[in-house]
């Protein structure tokens, strides 16, 4: 296991390094600079732009001078928008918006749809079956850019009874809608998985026994089946982070919160470089972490996966 | 979005391997006796048929797309105005007229949808971009299957190393945050014109809605490579490229459509995700999208500009969704049973 941990983190390093390049070179690739806009810039100063930041200088020094305080210290430099803000200080100040709103979303999406996804699978083939999961089929279905707006427009606009936008500190009511809207798909998938896996293992000998020994339904239910039941939704927990990380982007730009997606789109229609290449970085290292974290639950869950 | 079929669905899906076999090579087309053999696909239709919801879902995805297809010009030769007509008018306040409301107040039969800021027809609008919409989602489809299914096969048929180098490099793509790098190529290489910058969102699509294609491909080929047919074919000294392409892929058609299918809603959404961010479809070319994108800026005044274009599009992929599943019900013989 150990050996298992430790090889992945190694693949880890070079994946990210390998992520950062290749946004370096589209940014690099890609026709035009983040000073060229509308207004054309006298020759001489735009000489002096490109010697301040480096630009005049062969690819190679380019790319060590983005490269090595990022490997050496994590230093991903200083915005080019948001002028004296170190990158570091702007994902410090965005990460807790993003996190709020993501965690909820999944406690909530997990709570929820573990719940409806179990009772559709106890009741299979019944009203609440269909009902739920064509619910679920539907939160699937429904863009998460739709969903938003129509929430907003009924409990904000029609209702008055929560703010449409902006953030609110922690615990606040601006947070409910936000945290609805980016949760409906993830709440409808895990349903979907949920009553999936219950299915399966609710038909497995080891329930049946269960059962003859006289456990009350339960405890069946509870103790035996929803841990093999609830083995998909585990795996789809790192994949799921990444879609929670493109759907706070959408979320973050509805309902106008600083958070990371939001400064992450600011920061490529800006082209503010060292923004864009330190905010994919820092994704792109919670991912991969996820992914590995999720592996090894897996593996103490199920006695069945073992790791070379 | 692809992880819940990956768990969703048990990866391997038999299909009788006799049958693409004898299509390919072996079947004289006029034995009678052997029509029969197809009756797999007839069986699955008849199994689709019954499925209320997967046929609704079909119903639905053939409406549209016909009305997509045929709408705008049919709208053009009823009432006269192209989707991207602006009318001139004198009003100084503004040009967008809810659902069926002329520019008087009264009612009219000639904008059901309403207009959009400019007073362009919203119906219009609806399904013009209704037509790139699916046109990005059945084009990148196609190219996933292309790319998806040749490197799979190629990669399950060679086995050993090939095949881990193969499968270690989908495996770090996977691991890659693509839409965020997508939006970083989108927002770089903004094109000029919307076609080109079509052009650029099928290519960033395209390259990485492959992945998990190659995975299932490649998991049929394996269980495939080692029967009898394949032997045989190789005993009658058929080429590699031969057996893969006439002999090996035809087998794990199945879920390849199965997958196809659900992949279609999937990049769909991805394109509105990017168009409604303002990286993908540009003006004049509308999608599902870019209109939800354009009526969220007045979703307050003029609901109507984004209810139309979401709730088609909700619609829409609600359909491709039922019909997927549909489809995966009546071809695979393990959830038949259940």
């Amino acid at each position: 296991m150990l050996r298992f941990i430790v090889r992945r983190l190694l693949v880890t390093i070079p994946t990210i390094l390998v992520v950062i390049t290749i946004t370096w070179v589209l940014i690099k690739l890609a026709p035009g600079n983040f000073y060229s806009g509308e207004k054309r810039i006298p020759p001489a100063i735009e000489q002096i732009i490109r010697e301040k930041y480096g630009l005049d200088k062969p690819w190679y020094q380019q790319y060590a001078k983005t490269m090595w305080p990022i490997v050496s210290r994590l230093d991903f430099g200083t915005s080019l928008r948001y002028s004296g803000q170190s990158v570091n200080t702007i994902i410090k100040r965005s990460l807790p918006v993003s996190a709020a709103v993501g965690i909820l979303a999944y406690l909530l999406a997990l709570i929820v749809g573990i719940t409806v996804g179990s009772i559709a699978a106890l009741k299979q083939n019944s009203k609440w079956d269909y009902g739920s999961m064509a619910l679920a089929m539907l939160g699937i279905s429904v863009p998460n850019f739709v969903l938003g707006p129509i929430l907003v427009l009924i409990f904000s606009l029609g209702l008055y009874w929560l703010p449409p936008s902006r953030w609110g500190g922690f615990p606040s009511r601006n947070l409910i809608l936000p945290v609805l809207t980016l949760s409906a798909i993830y709440m409808a998938y895990i349903a979907r998985l949920t009553r999936a896996g219950m299915l399966e293992v609710l038909r497995s000998d080891y329930i049946r026994t269960a059962r003859a020994k006289g456990l009350s339904e339960r405890d069946v239910v509870i103790h035996h089946a929803l841990r093999g039941g609830l083995m998909p939704v585990i795996s789809y927990t790192g994949p799921a982070l990444a879609f929670l990380l493109t759907g706070t982007v959408v979320v973050e730009k509805i309902f106008a919160l600083p958070g990371l997606g939001n400064y992450f789109i600011q920061a490529s229609l800006n082209r503010d470089e060292p923004l864009i290449i330190g905010i994919v970085a820092f994704i792109a290292m919670t991912l991969l972490l996820m992914n590995l974290l999720v592996d090894i639950a897996y593996a103490y869950l199920d006695p069945r996966v073992r790791y070379q | 979005m692809s992880t819940d079929k990956n768990t969703d669905q048990p990866e391997l899906i038999h299909i009788g391997p006799e049958m693409a076999v004898a299509e390919a090579d072996v079947m004289p087309e006029e034995t009678g006796a052997f029509v029969q053999g197809t009756s797999l696909w007839r069986d699955a239709w008849r199994r689709l048929l019954k499925n209320k919801l997967a046929v609704f879902g079909l119903v639905v995805v053939v409406i549209i797309t016909i009305a997509s297809i045929v709408g705008p010009t049919l709208i053009q030769r009823v009432f006269g105005f192209t989707p991207d007509y602006i009318p001139s008018h004198d009003s100084a306040l503004t040009q967008s007229f809810p659902p069926f409301t002329g520019p008087n107040g009264e009612f009219s039969w000639a904008h059901p949808m309403g207009t959009d800021n400019a007073g362009r027809d919203q119906l219009a609008r609806v399904l013009q971009g209704g037509q790139i919409s699916l046109f990005v989602g059945i084009l990148s489809t196609l190219v996933s299957l292309l790319i998806g299914v040749s490197y799979g096969a190629i990669a399950g048929y060679a086995g050993g190393r090939v095949d881990n180098v193969m499968m270690r490099i989908v495996d770090v793509l996977y691991s890659l945050p693509y839409v965020i790098v997508v939006i970083v190529l989108l927002s770089m290489f903004r094109s000029q014109t919307p076609r080109g910058q079509l052009i650029l969102l099928f290519i960033a699509i395209g390259s990485i809605s492959w992945l998990t294609m190659a995975r299932i491909v490649r998991g049929q080929v394996l269980s495939l490579k080692n029967q009898e047919f394949v032997l045989a074919a190789r005993a009658t000294g058929v080429s590699n490229y031969r057996i893969i392409f006439r002999h090996l892929v035809p087998n794990t058609l199945g879920p390849v459509i199965v997958y196809a299918t659900l992949t279609i809603p999937q990049i769909m959404l991805t394109e509105a995700f990017l168009s409604f961010l303002g990286f993908g479809v540009q003006a004049p070319l509308a999608s599902w999208g870019s209109l939800a994108s354009d009526g969220i800026q007045n979703i307050a005044i003029f609901p109507w500009q984004l209810i139309f274009p979401g709730v088609t599009m909700a619609l829409t992929l609600f359909s491709l969704n039922f019909l997927g599943d549909g489809l995966r019900d009546a071809l695979d013989p393990q959830m038949r049973t259940v």
